[in-house]
């Protein structure tokens, strides 16, 4: 989607936002985008979505400036999402946002010195191995009488409070997440997550590569959704580069797309048996989940690490075996997903675990920006590949799961349902992709046009978005992800409150979230 | 039935009158003979019992299990016995060193006192007291001691949460273990293991036929408390290896793990004697009142009965742990009080009620 910017007064901002969501239906916040602008200075963008019609805008903010400290009004009281996003942009543009009560380093180390977005930052520090002292309460700044910026502490803790730390080196975070928990014996009261440790700069490393390099990192992020992170980013570049793409591609991207959604389901479906404490029930899906991986390797030659599309089309033509073995696959798989259900799925104990476990209605959903499977747990008809449909997706015939239980259960429910969907996708496709060139030659040298896009996908647990902003150069200005669990994640201490730990984990696992893919 | 006093009579009148040794000195020597072979039949179960496993969950899970160290992965269990024996025991900084070492001490004393208890063969009981179930109970007891202090004294938050746990599920599953006895010791008339054994020989005299419906439900909730009393799936709240990495015994390394590991497993072993002695009949041979088949099956001896009892209810207990998911604690506790308690305690009674008028079968 091109990006049309609107723009609205500073001091008029924070109830133009307001009139957005509460007059115009910009229900949705898809991400904030902080932006080094150069001439204009610092600012952010704000993609927001009306979740009724699906319409999508853009909103330009520049951030004022007092004493070199940039700022703007936050709009975390409007969309509950901007807490971590807002913190984001703060890590790494150093804006600060008026009236956000935690105002804290979303990934780097409270002792990192400067903001690397900023285009005038260098690395001059050295590294440290001292240990970072991590600060026990939130900064919120705010404009006194007189106009001047201050800040005040808001403590994190109670001096009594039992603080425990899930992770980040725990079985159940699935990776390097740090929940740090406050508990009243079993019960949850409070969960501020930690990210950033396995952050790499993926965005600031892109903003010094050419096009064509930007793509092998996609990969690294949710290393289940490797085809989806591609397609997001190479649909970006196509789309403001204004590529055609043959019919052949497009039937093979989905394929492969819904294949990769299969592989990430049932290792998905797998892990919350196994954080459960049902093993059995895990290794009968790793177990299938060989035979999808074994479909993609042999066109792709890789299991984990996908690096198939291209600029333009694909690495290579699929391997002739490839429509035969999916369709086996499909075959094979069917019966497959009611095992599940029979081992583990259908189990009292499981619903007994998961039925009003971390709980979340849909308007919260919304506001925490809760897509993909887990919103549309909670009733959100959130699909981007319905609501902004992309290569063959409008054009097969499969449904949107929809569940209403706003609980880990049906969150559960919809990735079983989903995996049903995607073989009923793949099926209709695998018989008919049409013949064709499977890569639309490009120039070597790839620049895109001056402009800013934002294209997403739906990617294995959420919508997964990428923003480019081009200056007609062969490496992008300002390219940034909207990535699928930083929200996700973000949802846990609303969903959490007052739920027992056991329910901790097993949100944890019925939310999907993997953790390079916040961490970036 | 062969009758196992036959030898230890033999052996002490050996001592007393052939050797002409007093009684200190013959006492001494049979109970250090007795004690060393209860721990290596403690060691060589646990390894049978680490090993069963292994061999069951792979088998549950699709999966092969050990192949590779000796003959169908045999030697896999000395592999790792070694390496535990090798392991650096460390202790934890700021952690209560008494109790951090005194903890898995306790575990294995319980353990090891409580399988002292199993009726081997006919005649072949270590402890045989007049209240001997009575003071299975009460040592079993002991090792939620242990678990508790484990999980306090390692300075360690997860291990206090586990901790907590442990402590709660342990004591309320006591509850309806005991009841169920009671109601055992109700048909038998006795707290003698020795004797309960005996009350189950002849022509369906095990207890689940003798006793039929009250015998049958308290054998299926000694089954589930004593699942949750050995700490194992879908019970293992304080070990719960996905939410509190290991509980207790996450800041115990080598042998004071080795004691926990081993510990886990022989008591799961001794829930599924327990179970086999009180209800199946322990040594007792299945008798029919057919003189043939009763013949054939007294000349098996009583202890291929017993572990072939055990080994059956072991059996079933790692079906049930690798089937079912972890429950959550308010959910443990809620099962225990509001439902197995109460049924044991209504199990009772009608356990009293089918003796008083002599329901069941003499």
């Amino acid at each position: 989607m091109k990006l049309e910017f609107v723009s609205f007064d500073f001091e008029k901002f924070a109830s133009e936002m307001l009139n957005l969501k509460s007059k115009k239906g910009f229900d949705y916040l898809v991400t904030i985008v902080g932006e080094d602008f150069g001439e204009e200075g610092l600012g952010c963008v704000y993609i927001l979505e009306n979740t009724n019609t699906h319409e999508r805008c853009a909103v330009k903010q520049i951030a004022q400036t007092q004493n070199d400290t940039p700022y703007i009004p936050t709009v975390s009281d409007i969309w509950r999402v901007a807490e971590l996003l807002e913190r984001e942009v703060y890590d790494f543009f150093g804006i600060v946002f008026l009236g956000h009560h935690d105002m804290r380093r979303l990934f780097l180390r409270t002792d990192f010195k400067g903001h690397p977005f900023r285009k005038d930052w260098e690395f001059n520090d050295k590294y440290t191995l001292e240990d970072d002292v991590e600060p026990d309460y939130g900064l919120e700044y705010y404009l006194d009488k007189e106009g001047k910026l201050q800040c005040k502490q808001n403590k994190l803790f109670e001096a009594d409070d039992y603080v425990i730390n899930i992770g980040p080196q725990h079985p159940a975070t699935h990776g390097v997440l740090r929940l740090q928990t406050v508990l009243d014996g079993e019960t949850v009261k409070r969960i501020y997550p930690h990210f950033g440790y396995i952050h790499r700069g993926i965005e600031k490393m892109w903003e010094g590569m050419t096009y064509p390099q930007t793509l092998a990192l996609t990969d690294r992020l949710n290393y289940l959704g490797a085809m989806q992170h591609r397609h997001a980013l190479v649909g970006v570049i196509e789309e403001a580069m204004g590529v055609e793409l043959t019919d052949r591609i497009k039937y093979i991207r989905t394929i492969m797309d819904e294949l990769q959604r299969l592989d990430s389901h049932l290792l998905y479906t797998s892990c919350v048996a196994q954080d459960l404490g049902a093993l059995t029930a895990f290794l009968y899906g790793m177990r299938d989940r060989e035979h999808v991986l074994n479909c993609m390797e042999e066109t792709t030659g890789g299991r984990l690490i996908q690096n198939y599309y291209r600029i333009g089309g694909l690495q290579d033509d699929i391997d002739p075996n490839f429509v035969q073995n999916v369709k086996a696959l499909v075959k094979y798989l069917r019966p497959m997903i009611q095992e599940y259900m029979d081992v583990f799925g259908d189990n009292v104990i499981t619903h007994n675990r998961l039925e009003k476990c971390g709980p979340m209605s849909k308007e919260d959903c919304i506001s925490y920006a809760v897509t993909g499977p887990a919103g549309r747990a909670s009733g959100w008809k959130s699909d981007v590949r319905k609501n902004h449909p992309y290569d063959m997706y409008d054009k097969v015939e499969w449904e949107q799961c929809i569940l209403t239980g706003c609980d880990s259960m049906d969150r559960y429910l919809v990735h079983i349902n989903e995996m049903y969907q995607s073989l009923n996708i793949i099926e209709q496709l695998i018989d008919n992709i049409p013949e064709g060139d499977f890569y639309v030659k490009q120039k070597p040298i790839i620049k895109v046009p001056e402009g800013q896009w934002y294209y997403s996908v739906e990617g294995v647990a959420g919508e997964f978005g990428v923003y480019l902003d081009s200056r007609g150069d062969k490496s992008p200005y300002r390219m940034k992800m909207r990535p699928m669990g930083l929200s996700l994640v973000g949802a846990f201490d609303p969903m959490l409150r007052g739920q027992k730990i056991a329910d901790l984990i097993a949100t944890c696992a019925a939310i999907d979230v993997v953790i390079p893919d916040i961490d970036r | 039935m062969f009758d196992f006093s036959i030898f230890t009579t033999w052996f002490d009148a050996l001592l007393r009158e052939t050797l002409g040794l007093g009684d200190f000195w013959s006492i001494l020597i049979e109970c250090v003979l007795v004690g060393a072979g209860i721990l290596v039949g403690y060691a060589l179960i646990a390894m049978l019992m680490i090993m069963m496993e292994r061999w069951v969950c792979a088998y549950f899970q699709c999966r092969l299990g050990p192949t590779r160290v000796g003959f169908h992965g045999t030697l896999q269990i000395f592999a790792d016995v070694l390496k535990m024996l090798v392991k650096e025991i460390f202790f934890v900084d700021r952690a209560d060193k008494l109790l951090y070492a005194v903890a898995p001490l306790l575990v294995i004393i319980a353990s090891v006192g409580t399988f002292s208890f199993l009726p081997w063969n006919n005649g072949a009981h270590v402890l045989d007291f007049n209240v001997g179930i009575f003071l299975v109970t009460a040592i079993s007891s002991i090792g939620v001691v242990g678990i508790f202090l484990a999980g306090w004294a390692s300075n360690n938050k997860y291990s206090v949460v586990s901790a907590m746990r442990a402590a709660v599920q342990i004591i309320s599953y006591e509850m309806s273990l005991c009841l169920c006895l009671i109601a055992a010791v109700v048909l038998t008339g006795t707290m003698q293991m020795s004797g309960i054994v005996e009350a189950q020989t002849g022509a369906f005299k095990w207890l689940i036929f003798q006793g039929h419906i009250p015998a049958l439900i308290a054998f299926v909730v000694f089954l589930i408390a004593g699942n949750a009393e050995a700490n194992r799936g879908p019970f293992d709240m304080a070990e719960a290896e996905s939410e509190l990495t290991a509980g207790h015994h996450t800041e115990y390394s080598g042998m004071g793990f080795g004691f926990f590991y081993l510990a886990e497993f022989l008591n799961l072993f001794i829930i599924a004697g327990l179970a086999s002695a009180v209800f199946l009949g322990g040594w007792a041979p299945i008798n029919i009142g057919v003189e043939a088949f009763d013949t054939v099956m007294n000349y098996i001896p009583g202890i291929v009965w017993f572990f072939g009892k055990t080994l059956l209810v072991v059996w079933l207990l790692m079906w049930v742990k690798w089937t079912f998911p972890r429950l959550r604690i308010d959910q443990i506790l809620k099962l225990e009080w509001k439902y197995l308690m109460p049924l044991g305690l209504i199990n009772l009674v009608l356990m009293t009620v089918v003796v008083a008028l002599g329901l069941y079968i003499k």
